[in-house]
Parts: structure tokens; sequence; C-alpha cells
């Protein structure tokens, strides 16, 4: 460095010889323009500290004028770029700089590269007006250059920094190159189709920035529909939406008539032209932008499901207005005769508009398009536009229900979703119903699982349509035996949506008959408890139908009720004591008995101060147990009784440890005794982790508490250590850790700490000045009397509270033929598995495979293996790659689900800034509780693996 | 102007479904395009009338080229006969698969004729093997230059695999012929597409020129619904279809359904024809939709799992099966030997998927006869189901609007329809598009005139001295400049005029006007001069108007002199002389000076 300062006397590379001096060395070393581009690369990929960044960029430009070569000289350009987007630094003082260097300079790609490094410090500049207007008006200047790289940059420029502030101009000249809108606009009809493109993209951006676009520019985009580029039309569409989303209202004349019509039918009639664009990208570009054009009235919207069949010149019907005539008369399913589509009436020649301008048919097309990309952004379009006009969606139902059999899986899973969503607005007809119940027996889980949850949100029209629904699930239910409890959940909502037409199903669906006793059906029978589900959640509403039950029904209730109380609702029986269900039928979940009885049982925990230890210990246990018993019954409140049982078997464990003997007696005799204790440390500190990451809907209330357990065990951990180690040494720095814990609890928890009186952390902080300057051995006796004299908290419930779980669906690990595969090589084994309430599974969820050498192995599934059957739900389906070297026998390996988790994600770290250069990252001091774990939530699934030796 | 002509060959070009033939001539180059036979005539109406085209004389001579645009032999079925019989060496161009697949059909179609029916006077195989020797393969957006000025480049058009539209341009003027199209993609094959190539005339069949289709979905999950109801029932379902075409598209159909629905009932297809040109179909999945050429990596959707081959004794299998056979308008083969034995069982269905001659069974059970009349007086009742499903892979009236609008083409031809059908159609385009629409009978020739741009050199001096003076170029107006144009050994170049002298050896010859004004005014000349100046400074005030020493003034270059006029010396006699290249601002300034000057205020 010395040497460095020698070389030369320039000031700033005294303030930071380091980066700067260095790369002028190394360019100054370089002889041949190659070289000095090898420096500058290398340069690149280091970061420079905020400080040095002025003093580079200096040296940086002095070497830019003395360099002749283009491609260094474009290379530090955008060098310059990249520098002064360097976090914290700020460009002001470079812009001169700058922009004096693109004055004398000729090369066009040198010269774009200047102006992108502009724009950089524009947008960190956006604050300063006088330096935007310099920069716009460089730009302006350039605009007229031969290369469309560099009008691309200025346009570009312009778009993200230029104003319309017109009234505020100090000077008249500046006047006129105040209008942006104008400059950029008259580059719409630029002669390089990209400066077009990035003209429309330039007033995007003025969009984005929330400047109001001119009206008058509409009509210019309207022609630019008709460009001969793919990227200018997909722009345009774009720029049309946006102006059509500004002056709806507006009125605009119809060419070649006198007519006139409102801005927004004109532009989603132009947009929808465009679905019949030659390119695709221009047709999926339009597709999802006309569904979200909701101020379109609403004959122009119903023109896109129409299409005028003829054949000869005569007026043909679709087909789906035959099958409505069908249904209508009574007819349905005849079977189509030949000539049953034969046309009827003649058309006026002059009045068939085969290519309309308007948007007749564009949904039509859109849907029946060759690229499935064109037909899912139809599909969303669709979706959006039938949720907010019901008379849409009444009628795009024939299509969306067509959709169902597309070729593309993708495709057909977003209609069935897109129907879910608008279900609200329709009820199917019969015909329709048939179709979709068809795709029941599709061979894809996805698919059955998506239109199942259709069907539960489906309204249906008539008694033969639930029938049909029925025996087309139970179809399903033998064909794919796996569904079960899916079909079970659907015929649940089915029957609560419908119960009068249910009801004159009842005798048939049970089989009952009038004079002669039936045989009593198969309780096992998943089909028949199918039935059952669907006829006893019409019953609920439906006071008549118990008395078509015959006598095993009223059984079979009473089993079902216990046994699938989810699907199950309570129902009054005639002549029976209702088992759990309230006399009033409207009851509040805060009256529901479970639920009292769960917090009844907290309550009497929570009194439990003044008993004597060998009392809290049995409550605890008896509530711990209730509880448990209590979630396996309630559903609803498995999470919630999960969550107060664990915290409640935390303190029992606490409880337990500080009872030991241990604690009366001289330490060093009690060695082996401390096991229990220790033991109960780890354990309540894993419980808390699972406490904390392993519900969804844990809020701070919670954490804070489960923060304050965790660190009751950390100082059990600290005695328990004190207590069976010799020496002190080891308890220095156990202490420290410990008194940094407490002190970041108390940062990160402030606002909670007045509602934790009496409780251990309270005492501790009270007890802080002490601590901290007492000896390691003091520090713990402290603890210890802290520990046994504090209360017990509160555990304050929130509203909803959900345990993630995971099944392992796939493998079943039932088999007994054993996967066979060479050792050394690798096997893919497919899991298949359902999440619930895990929140960001694509970060968390992890597939652990445990060999039987006791070898572990955990694997992160791709992000795309992922599915998001319906809120809250998760599916996984994933390949695991097993291997292993060779065995003498087949044997069992354990597969697992994992919930990772991080204490630096948790809600109190979460606020934490990120910055933005991911170097930077390193430098942040490492969190101080980033403890790192995995918590199994699934049930370990056994495969039986056989690696054979390689043959040779 | 410059044109281009027409001339439809034999009754499929004009105005008829039947085949397709047509002669193009474009800027003095000959085109053939398709060379197909009809398929209802036995005799010599079968072929295009060949002798049409040259009275006498070598066709190779006076062809250009022949392009094939796909493999139906409505569209390639002369081929051999006009190449090998009536003699043609010249190149025919067409796509790969079709080069695969048309053989085969010829081949088939060959044994037909002569070995069954007998007749003689037709090609032979090694005819065929022959013809197709003269055959080039093109690929999709390839350029290919016949020869020095005329090239043709082809495009996807769907309809069957390798069906394929041709651009063929010569210099600046250009033709597209689209064959036979298909504008909405299907289970196998995408939608044809034609980038905006602006050509002078298009070409564009126009069998369904009345029709707008329903959507393709419809008609796809009847179809479905129908055979898996069948085949669910215990019952047997058989479609006669053609071999080639809409076969596939059925196959793929059925057989994604299966695949879907977990369905178990065998498919069956009859052998032969078939099975070779799946094998194609294997081949070139690149000319196939979306769906098939992306999951290919996976499983090659031809090759089927649920459709096996079919052998004559499963026809008695029992249990549900569906069966395709040929041909498709059960008049002949097994598919009708199969509909004979299956007919008697109402649990038993036949789909007709395509159109039936009149006189055939499909005919007649589609009009809905119910007992029929086979050969040896035998009566056989139809119990089974009949249903009739049109898949058809035309382009309906909103497709062949669509690709005009794509094309953005000058005009607009239409061939291969019903004259009654196209007339709509030609009044519809034109109303909408504006532009000319033909639809020629046989025989016809249709004359086009063009107006095609003459592509020049301009030096490039030229054209910068000539930029700038003006504003920045602007593509979309047209730019007056100033310049020379020599047409040299057949290339037109703009030069500047200097540079024109200098090639040609001419000296530069100067033009000047001179001209006398006669002005009132007693004074002396030099003071007179002086007037002239000051007022002429005052008027001009952006030109360079200068008083020079000998008594002349000079405006540009434009020279003034003021003498006495010799008789009365109070008029003032100015000489006004300037070059022909100043000629605007020299009458201007004459007709300035013959206005007078004006009364000095002094």
């Amino acid at each position: 460095q010395q040497q460095h300062e020698d070389l030369s006397t320039k000031k700033l590379r005294l303030t930071k010889p380091s980066k700067s001096a260095a790369l002028h060395v190394d360019l100054c070393k370089a002889t041949s323009p190659a070289d000095a581009l090898q420096y500058l690369l290398q340069f690149a990929r280091k970061p420079v500290e905020v400080e040095s960044v002025e003093g580079v960029v200096r040296i940086l430009l002095e070497h830019y004028y003395k360099e002749n070569d283009a491609s260094v000289r474009l290379k530090i350009a955008s060098l310059l770029g990249l520098l002064s987007k360097t976090a914290g630094f700020s460009p002001d003082c470079i812009v001169d700089d700058a922009i004096n260097t693109l004055q004398n300079e000729k090369s066009h790609q040198v010269l774009a590269q200047l102006l992108d490094t502009l724009l950089v410090i524009g947008t960190k500049l956006t604050e300063n007006p006088s330096v935007r207007m310099r920069l716009v008006e460089v730009a302006c200047k350039h605009l007229t250059d031969s290369s469309h790289g560099v009008r691309n940059k200025c346009l570009q420029l312009i778009g993200c920094l230029g104003t319309v502030e017109k009234g505020v101009a100090k000077e008249a000249e500046n006047q006129a190159a105040k209008d942006v809108q104008k400059i950029i606009g008259d580059h719409f009809n630029d002669q390089d189709p990209r400066v077009r493109t990035a003209a429309i993209k330039a007033m995007l951006q003025l969009h984005e920035r929330g400047l109001k676009l001119q009206q008058a520019i509409y009509s210019q985009a309207c022609k630019l529909l008709a460009d001969d580029y793919e990227q200018v039309r997909s722009a345009a569409v774009q720029l049309i939406w946006v102006l059509s989303q500004l002056y709806p209202e507006s009125i605009v004349p119809i060419p070649s008539s006198n007519e006139e019509i409102r801005l927004v039918d004109d532009a989603f009639g132009k947009i929808c032209h465009m679905v019949s664009d030659g390119s695709w990208v221009v047709r999926v570009q339009a597709a999802k932008l006309l569904g979200s054009m909701q101020q379109v009235s609403s004959h122009f919207l119903e023109q896109t499901l129409d299409k005028k069949l003829m054949s000869d010149l005569r007026r043909k019907r679709t087909a789906h207005e035959r099958a409505k005539e069908l249904y209508s008369s009574g007819e349905f399913s005849s079977g189509r005769k030949w000539g049953d589509d034969a046309p009827k009436e003649e058309i006026d020649t002059g009045a068939v508009n085969l290519i309309e301008s308007g948007a007749c048919g564009a949904f039509v097309h859109g849907l029946e398009d060759e690229m499935y990309e064109v037909r899912i952004a139809a599909v969303e379009a669709l979706c959006m536009l039938a949720q907010t006009s019901p008379s849409f969606a009444e009628k795009c139902l024939d299509f969306l229900v067509d959709m169902f059999n597309d070729e593309i899986e993708e495709v057909r899973l977003q209609s069935i979703h897109t129907m879910r969503k608008i279900s609200h607005n329709i009820t199917l007809r019969e015909d329709q119903l048939d179709t979709v119940l068809a795709v029941l027996e599709d061979s894809s889980r996805d698919i059955r699982e998506a239109l199942h949850e259709l069907l539960c949100c489906t309204n249906v029209s008539t008694k033969e349509g639930i029938h049909l629904a029925l025996v087309e699930l139970l179809k399903n239910l033998t064909k794919y035996p796996t569904d079960r409890e899916s079909i079970w959940k659907c015929l649940k909502f089915l029957g609560s949506r419908h119960p009068t037409l249910v009801l004159p199903l009842v005798p048939e669906l049970l089989s009952t008959h009038p004079f002669f006793d039936t045989p009593e059906p198969d309780m096992d029978d998943p089909a028949y408890i199918a039935v059952l589900v669907l006829i006893f959640n019409a019953a609920k509403s439906c006071p008549t139908m118990p008395a078509l039950f015959s006598d095993h029904t009223f059984r079979h209730y009473a089993y079902l009720r216990d046994s699938l109380s989810h699907l199950v609702p309570p129902l009054r029986l005639p002549g029976r004591k209702l088992v759990s269900s309230p006399v009033s039928p409207s009851i509040t979940p805060h009256e529901d008995p479970s639920q009292q009885f769960l917090h009844q049982s907290l309550e009497r925990v929570y009194n439990l101060q003044h008993l004597d230890p060998q009392g809290v210990q049995e409550l605890l246990e008896f509530t711990i147990r209730d509880l448990q018993r209590l979630g396996e019954l309630q559903s609803e409140l498995a999470g919630m009784a999960d969550f107060t049982a664990t915290y409640l078997r935390c303190q029992l464990l606490l409880v337990k440890a500080l009872q030991e003997k241990l604690w009366h007696v001289a330490a060093p005799l009690y060695l082996k005794q401390n096991a229990l204790a220790s033991t109960a440390a780890k354990q309540i500190l894993e419980e808390t982790y699972k406490m904390e990451f392993m519900y969804s809907g844990v809020e701070s209330s919670q954490v804070v508490i489960i923060h304050h357990m965790r660190l009751q065990a950390k100082a059990l951990q600290l005695i328990v250590t004190a207590r069976t180690t010799r020496g002190v040494e080891p308890l220095f720095g156990m202490c420290e850790k410990f008194l940094q814990e407490v002190d970041s609890f108390q940062r990160c928890f402030i606002s909670e700490l007045p509602h934790m009186q009496g409780s251990f952390v309270d005492k501790l902080l009270d007890l802080m000045p002490r601590l901290v300057t007492s000896k390691p051995s003091e520090v713990v006796k402290i603890l210890q009397t802290t520990l046994r004299q504090s209360t017990f908290l509160h555990l304050p419930l929130p509203e909803q509270l959900h345990r993630a779980t995971a099944s392992i669906i796939e493998p079943t690990g039932e088999s007994d033929n054993p996967l066979r595969f060479t050792s050394g090589l690798v096997v893919a084994l497919d899991v298949d598995a359902t999440l619930e309430h895990v929140q960001d599974p694509q970060g968390t969820v992890k597939v652990q495979v445990l060999y039987p050498d006791g070898q572990a192995q955990i694997i992160h599934p791709k992000p795309a293996d992922f599915r998001n059957p319906g809120p809250g739900r998760h599916r996984l389906i994933t390949q695991v790659y097993l291997s292993h070297t060779a065995w003498t026998e087949p044997c069992q390996i354990e597969v697992r689900l994992l919930l990772a988790y991080n204490s630096n994600r948790s809600k109190a770290a979460a606020k934490v800034p990120k910055s933005s250069w991911s170097e930077s990252l390193e430098a942040l001091p490492q969190s101080d509780n980033g403890i790192e774990g995995t918590i199994p939530f699934s049930k370990p699934v056994k495969v039986y693996i056989m690696p054979k030796p390689a043959r040779r | 102007m410059s044109y281009l002509s027409v001339l439809g060959l034999g009754a499929g070009a004009g105005q008829d479904v039947g085949r397709s033939c047509i002669l193009v001539s474009i800027a003095g180059k000959n085109v053939m395009l398709d060379c197909g036979m009809h398929m209802g005539y036995n005799d010599d109406r079968r072929f295009p009338d060949f002798s049409y085209i040259t009275q006498n004389g070598r066709l190779t001579d006076f062809l250009d080229c022949v392009i094939i645009s796909h493999f139906h032999l409505d569209h390639c079925g002369a081929l051999p006969y006009f190449s090998e019989m009536v003699g043609y060496d010249g190149p025919i161009y067409m796509t790969h698969p079709t080069k695969a697949i048309c053989p085969i059909l010829l081949e088939d179609y060959r044994k037909i004729t002569v070995d069954k029916k007998g007749e003689t006077n037709f090609f032979t195989s090694q005819m065929i093997k022959d013809c197709m020797k003269k055959v080039v393969a093109v690929h999709l957006h390839q350029t290919v230059q016949v020869d020095e000025e005329l090239e043709i480049k082809a495009y996807y058009a769907g309809h069957v695999l390798g069906a394929a539209m041709f651009q063929i341009k010569v210099g600046c003027e250009s033709v597209v012929y689209t064959g036979d199209y298909n504008m909405t993609p299907d289970r196998h094959l995408g939608a044809a597409w034609v980038d905006k190539c602006r050509p002078d005339l298009l070409i564009t069949e126009s069998t369904y020129a009345t029709t707008i289709r329903d959507s393709k979905r419809c008609r796809e999950r009847d179809f479905l619904k129908k055979v898996h109801e069948t085949v669910e029932r215990g019952g047997k379902v058989l479609i006669p279809v053609f071999a080639l075409g809409r076969a596939q598209e059925l196959c793929i159909l059925l057989e994604t359904f299966w695949e879907r629905m977990n369905l178990k009932a065998p498919i069956y297809f009859s052998t032969g024809l078939t099975e070779k040109a799946n094998h194609y179909y294997k081949l070139f999945i690149t000319w196939t939709n979306q769906k098939i050429r992306k999951t290919f990596v996976q499983r090659n959707m031809f090759e089927f799992k649920h459709i096996k081959a079919f052998d004559r004794a499963f026809a008695d299998n029992p249990g549900p099966m569906v069966v395709f056979a040929t041909p498709g308008m059960l008049h002949a083969g097994q598919s009708l030997q199969i509909f004979r034995k299956w007919a008697g069982n109402e649990k038993n269905m036949v789909i007709m998927p395509g159109y039936c001659v009149q006189g055939t069974v499909g005919h007649k059970i589609l009009s809905g006869q119910r007992k029929l009349e086979m050969e040896g007086r035998q009566i056989l009742e139809v119990k089974m189901q009949v249903e009739y499903m049109s898949f058809s892979a035309h382009a309906d009236a909103k497709g062949i609007m669509q690709l005009i609008r794509q094309a953005e083409p000058r005009n607009v031809l239409l061939v291969h329809g019903e004259a009654k059908k196209m007339e709509f159609l030609k009044q519809k385009i034109e109303q909408e598009f504006h532009v000319n629409c033909y639809m020629p009978a046989n025989g016809e020739t249709t004359t086009i005139f063009t107006n095609p741009s003459i592509p020049v050199d301009i030096s490039l001096g030229l054209l910068k001295r000539e930029t700038a003076i003006g504003l920045v170029p602007d593509v979309k107006k047209p730019k007056l400049m100033h310049g020379t144009l020599l047409m040299k050994d057949n290339s037109f170049r703009l030069v500047s005029p200097e540079q024109a002298l200098k090639e040609l050896g001419l000296t530069e010859h100067q033009l000047r006007f001179t001209c006398r004004v006669h002005i009132q005014d007693p004074r002396k000349e030099h003071e007179t001069v002086l007037r002239v100046y000051n007022h002429l400074k005052g008027v001009l005030k952006d030109y360079s108007v200068q008083h020079l020493p000998d008594g002349s003034i000079t405006v540009e270059s434009i020279l003034i002199q003021a003498t006495a006029h010799s008789e009365d010396q109070g008029t003032k006699v100015l000489l006004v002389s300037w070059t022909y290249q100043d000629e605007e601002l020299g009458s201007y300034l004459t007709a300035l000076l013959k206005k007078g000057l004006p009364q000095s205020s002094t």
C-alpha cells in the first residue's frame, strides 16, 4: 500500500487505498485493450465498499477518456452503472461527469451503455428534479441518433424519469421539451420496431409511475395494433388496456360510421380482435388482459362467446344451444341422428359478418387455440369476468365445461378451479353436470380432487342431478379407493346444500321398502358410508327425513357420528337423546361445549399456584390426558388442544425437574441422577420449537410465552451443568450466553413484558444488574431460586390454531416385494404426501430417508413438486433417489417428512430488513439465536429395498 | 405494370371439389401447383389435361417447377402420370412427410385400379419410384431457390401430416398457394400459420366457404361419450375410416381418453396401409401439434398403448371393443365385413366420421335405412346404433378470413369449392378487406395486374447528401430527391448528376436564362442600381444580396445589371440572368422587379 501511495498524489487514493489504487495500477499496467478488459472484468467480480466508490469512479472516468478501444469503454460504462447501484452511495457527485462522457462518444454501443448508466443514476436520484430534468434533456438530445440501441435507451430514460409538470417550468424554452408524452408518442412511428416497442414501454412506464396518460394517445396506439412486429403489437395491447382503464367512459367514434361508443368497449373489441393474432405471444397477452376489463358493457361481453354458426348459408344452432333445447323440451340424451344438426333458417348473406371488428367469438377462439398458454390465459380471463358478472358466468358455463376435456392436464385443472371460483353464480344443468362428472374417472388425482372441491360448492338443479352425481362419485370410489376421504367430504357438502333434492331420493338410496325388511348393509363399505354421509347432511336441515330411516340407519348414525364426527353432523332424531348436540342449533363457536371444556380445564390449571407439588403434577397429567382426548374427538379443536397440551407438558417436565432430589444434596455426589433433569431440559427445548413452528396461526402473544418457556429450559440446563461439572471455566461461557439470551428476549418482546408480572423473566430482569457483575456460581444460585419461585404463565389462545400435519400416501409401506436395484446406482422412489396447515412448504418441508445402518439422508423437494389444491392444504408429489452399497438381504428403510425451521425466520426476527447486495449479507452479524433444526411431522413409512451387488 | 396469370386445370382446380391442378405464371416463370386426380372417373378424365399447357413442345421446357401441397390423391394422384407418361423432368417440390407418404398412397391406389379392376394404361410401380426420384423435399420456412429468380417457401398448413402452403416469389412479386388447410388445431396437428408476407395473390381453397363450424370440443366430447357409453354397456364400436389423416386423429383422441379414464376395453386398428403410415407419423413429430411435440420425450403419442393391430378373428371375440377399419364409406373391404357381423346387435354402434357418397352402405344407413339388401339377395337388418360425427380438417369461412387477415394479400383467388358458395365468400372478402377476389372456372385464365416496385441502387454519397438536407428519414412517408437515373447493363442506379456525366463521358452544359426588365427611373445608372440593391436587400432578408464593385448585383448566383436605355434615358434596363438550377429564385426576382421599385421615401 505504501508503494501505491507513492505512485500518484491523488487525494482520494489516500482515503481508500485498497480498491481504487489496485484498479489504477492494473489499468496503468495494461498494455493492450484486451488486458485492460481482463482487469476490468476481474474487478467487476468483487464488490466495492461504499466509501471507495467515488474514487473508483474517478479512476474509471480518467481511464475512459484515454481509452481508444470501444469495448473497454463499454465495460467502463457498464461498471459505472454497476457502481452507482452500490447501496448507500449517492451518485450526485458523478452526474456531471457521466453526462460529459456522452459528449464526444462516437460508438453507438458505448453511447447506449452510458445512457443506461445515466438511467441507473437517475433512478437513484428520483428525488432530485433538476438532475432528472437534465437527464431527460440529454436523452431528448440523443433521440435523433441513428442507432436503435441509443434511441431505445433514451426512450427508456425518458419513461423512467420524465414528468409532465408544465406549469412549474421556469423557462419558456423548456416548455417544449417538457411534454414527454408527445416526445415518446412521436417515436411510435419510428422505423425500427425495437424503438417502437421501447416507446410504448416508456409510455407504460410513465403510467406506472403515476402520470396520467393523455387520451390522444389512444388512436395512435390503435394503429400500432396492426404493426408487423409481434413485440410492438404485444406492447400496444398493453397500452390500449391501460388507456381503457384510465378513460373507460370517454366516447370514441367508430370509423366509417356515425356511431360512437365508450372507449372501454372499443378497446375491448380491439383486444378481442388480437386474440386471433398471428403470434401466440400477442394472443396470450390479449387473452390475459381481457379478464381485467370489467367495466365493459354486458352485450359486448356476451358477444365474446357468440360465434354464429352456419352451414351452406343457413343458420345453424350450436351444440350448446341444441343441448339446452333438448334439456328444456324434456328429451335429454336422445342421441344424435344424421342430420339432427341440419341447418334451419336461411341467412341473410349481407348480415353475416365473418370477421367482426367487434368482440365476436374472442373467447371461442381463445379456448380453441393451438397453444395451451393461450387457452389457460383465456380460461383465467373467463374466470375473472364471470366473477363480476353473473349473467356472463351463466353463459360461459358451457365453454368451461368443454374445457374439462382439454388434452393438456394443466388446462383441465385450471378450468375446474375456475368453475369452482364462479360456482356461487351458477347452477349446473343436467347435461353440463353429466360432462363434469365424466371427468371423475380421470386417472390424475389432482383433477379428481379439484373436481371434488368443485362439487362441494356447486348448485345442482334437479334430484336426478344429485342422483347422477352420487352414482358417479361411487363409481369413482370403486375405481380409485384412495379418494375415499375426498369423496365423503364432497358428499357432505352436496347433501347439506341440497336437502330438498335429496329427500325424495332417500328410500331409493337406503333401499328401504314399505313392506319388506331389506338386509342391513355392511357398515364398513365405503360406498355405504358415502351414501349415509350425503343423507345425514341433508337431514340436518330437513327434519322430515329421519322418518324415512330404518332402525339400522339410526344405529349406523350413532356409530358414524362418533367415528367420523367431522363428516356427520349432529341430528335431532325423534325419540332419542342427543349425544352431543345442543338443543339450540345456532350456537356460536365460543359457546360450543367442547370449547368451553377446553377453557375450563385450562382455567383450572392456571389456578394451581398454591397446591402442593404432588397435586400440581397430578392435575397437569390429567389435564394433558383430557386435552389429548378432546383433540382426537373434535377435529376443529385438535390444533388448539394439542398446542395447550404441549405447553402443559413442558410445564410438567419443568415442575418434575425442579423437584429432583438433586437440588438438596451436595453437587458432586449426584452425578448420575441428573439424567432426568437434563433430559427434561432438552425435551422442553424440543417441544418449544414444535410449538413455535408447527402450528399455523400462532400470534406474538403465544410466541413470547414459548420463548419464555425456552428461556426457563435453558436456565435449567445451566443449573444442571453447574451442578454436575467440576471447575468454573465452562460455566463462564454458558453464563454469558444465557445473559445474552435474556437480553435479546427483552429486546424482542419489550412490548409484552408488562403482561408477564411475576414470571421468571420478570424477576430475572429485576436482578439483571446484579447478575451481570456476579460470578457464575452466584448466577446459578440466583437462577435456581428464581426458577423455583416463578409463577406459571397463562397461555392465551388465538382464534384459530392448526397443527401442521402430513401423511404419506405413497409409498404405502405394505409391499413385500423389495425394490431391487444395482448397488452404486440410484433408484427413484415416488413419494406422494398431503400436507395440511404448513406455511411456505416449499421452503420448509424436507424428506428424510433413514437407512438401516443409521445413515440418514435429507432431500429437499423442488418447489414445483408442491401443489396447492385448496386453502391450507398442499400436496407433495416428488421423487426421492435412493442409493446404497450392496446388501445381502432386503431390508427396510424409513421415509418421513421433516419440517425444517430456522429461528431467524421466526416472527420475532422477521423484521430485520434484508440488504440488497448479496455480498453484504455475509457481513451481517450472525443472529445470536439462529438455531436451525427439523421436526419430524409425519409417520414414518417403511420401504423394502434391496441393493444388489453389481454383476461383472 | 406487370401481371401474373392463373390457370385452373381440370375439374378440381376451379369451382369444384375433385382434383387440384393450377398453373401460375408469375414474372415469366411457370409453376404448377398440385397435380391431382379425380377419384370419380375411371377414364382419361381422371387426370388433368396437360396438353392444355403446351400445345406441342416439352413440358419440362415450359414449366419451371411443380409444387405438391400434401399427399391426398386429389392433390398428387396424377403425378406419376404427369412426370413419367406425359414426360416432365424438372424439379418437383414437396415436404418431407409428403414425400414419404405419397408413394404409399399412390402404390395402394395403383394396386386397386390395376390389379383389382384390371385397368391398363395406368402408371406402374416403377413409374412411381422414378417419379419420386425427381422430388426435392423442403423444410418448413426454408427458402428454396428454384433458379436464380424463382424462390419458394413452405408454411405449416395443418390438414394432414406434412400439408404445407407455399409462397412462390419472383423478384418482388409473390403468390401464396394454400393447398388444403385447417385453422383450428386438432388432437394431432396444429393450426395453419402464415406470416404477414403480403403476397400479390393468395390462392386459397374454399371447401367450407359458407360454413362456420361449432367448437371442436363439443364434437369430440360427443364422440367420446358415445364410444364410452357403448363400451361400458359391453357393446362393440365400429369406426369406418380412411387410412390417413382423420384415422390418426381419432386414434389419438381415443388413446388419450383411454389413458385418462383408465379404460381397459381393447381398441383395434385394421392393419396394412394404416400401420405403414403410422410409422411415418411417429417419425415426423415436428409436424404435429404442441402437445405431441412436448410429450414425445416421455412417450411418442403415436406409439399407441391401447390400440393394437386387428386380426380378422377378433371380430367374433366376446366383450366390448372398438375397431377402426377401412374403407370409410362401408362400401367394401374389412369395414363392411365387420359391419355385417355386428349389425344385428342393438348394443353395438357404428360411427361414421365423414361424408359418404350416395350409393354406399354408409350413405344408406346414415339416411336411416334399417334393412339393407346385400349381394346374394340377403337382407341385413341393422339393429346397431348409427351415429354421424363430422371431423373435417378444412378451414371454415372464419378460418379462411383469418388466413387472409394474417397474410394481407393484394388479391385473393378462390379455388376448390362450389361456385355458389364461393360467390358468398368472394363478396365477404371484398367487403371486409377491400381487395379484389376472383373465382375462375375450370380452364379459365385469370390475369391479375400487379404494381411491382422496382429496386434501384443509389450511390451512398447521393443518399447522404440528400438525407442531410431533410430531417430524419421517415419510412412511412415517401421522400423526394434529386438525382440521375442510370439504366445500364440491365441494372438501375440512382447517382448524382456529376457522377452520371462523368460515367457517360458527357460534358456539362449550362443553361442560363436572361431577362430584361424595364424600369422607369430618371436617375443615374449607379443610383438605380443602388435603389434596386436596397430594395432587394429589404425584401430578400434570408439571401445574400451583394453589390459588386463593377456595378452589378448578385442575389446568390443570380446576376443583375442595369444599363440605360439606348433611346430613352429615363428608362433603365435591368438585365437579370440565372442558371437553370436557380429557376425558382430567378423567376421570383423578375416578377418582383417587374412590379417596379417602391417610391423612395426620401
